[in-house]
């Protein structure tokens, strides 16, 4: 039940657009003791299925942008092969510093940011 | 477009792929501003357009992962169906909540978290 609560609380806070998904990661961490990895894991599946909805639904209605989404994807497989290899092979505690660092960049850019918008 | 907002976009989109894969989140809150600024697109194809380009970086990454074995498919599920219910019950709020005060709010609390996860 604490799983589907806290999958709830983060689920609100980022549907409100704030803090995308990072906001469910340090929830895992701390309510379920799960490990950074697997918190990782757990935030990048999870946005799948909904994702995967959103993007048939803004393609309908034609609101994503056909011609800059090519060089966009490319670059950022690549980008995630590179990132996601790191991070299965780092020392648990060296990657969460290094998301600890990402996670307080984003609360600053969240207090600075001033538009209300509806972010992934 | 500029070229060199064209190799930007290039740059954007590996940035966002790392950060992705190696924080597991994130690639979103890089790439709508960046795309705001970079092209003429509206905000609201920004976001949808970001949601496009993140969806198969989430599913390499998360194969990634799952490959090296981390992954626990017993708490994503409930996870999952937890966040689906949340962000719906989120985006109804959307416009019946000071977002803003909100935001600087969960900003401060993402500080936190961030501290709090050092020591």
């Amino acid at each position: 039940m604490i799983e589907i609560l806290t999958g709830i609380a983060a689920g609100i806070i980022g549907g409100m657009g704030i803090g995308g998904g990072t906001i469910l990661i340090p929830a895992l961490v701390f309510f379920l003791r799960v490990t950074q990895q697997i918190a990782q894991s757990i935030n990048l599946i999870s946005f799948i299925p909904a994702a995967s909805l959103a993007v048939y639904v803004h393609n309908k209605n034609g609101n994503i942008e056909k011609n800059i989404l090519i060089p966009l994807i490319i670059s950022g497989v690549i980008g995630a092969i590179v990132g996601s290899m790191a991070a299965v092979k780092l020392d648990p505690s060296v990657l969460k510093k290094i998301f600890s660092g990402f996670l307080f960049i984003m609360g600053i850019y969240e207090i600075f940011s001033k538009k209300a918008a509806k972010r992934p | 477009m500029k070229p060199q907002n064209k190799i930007s976009l290039w740059i954007i989109g590996f940035l966002a792929g790392i950060f992705n894969g190696l924080c597991g989140s994130g690639g979103g809150t890089i790439l709508v501003p960046s795309l705001v600024f970079l092209t003429n697109v509206i905000d609201h194809h920004a976001h949808a357009t970001a949601i496009a380009v993140i969806l198969p970086l989430t599913i390499i990454s998360s194969l990634i992962y799952a490959k090296s074995g981390i992954i626990n498919i017993n708490i994503t599920i409930k996870v999952t169906i937890g966040t689906i219910i949340g962000a719906y019950i989120g985006s109804k709020m959307l416009n019946k909540l000071p977002i803003n005060i909100l935001r600087k709010l969960f900003g401060i609390f993402m500080i936190i978290a961030a501290i709090r996860m050092v020591i």
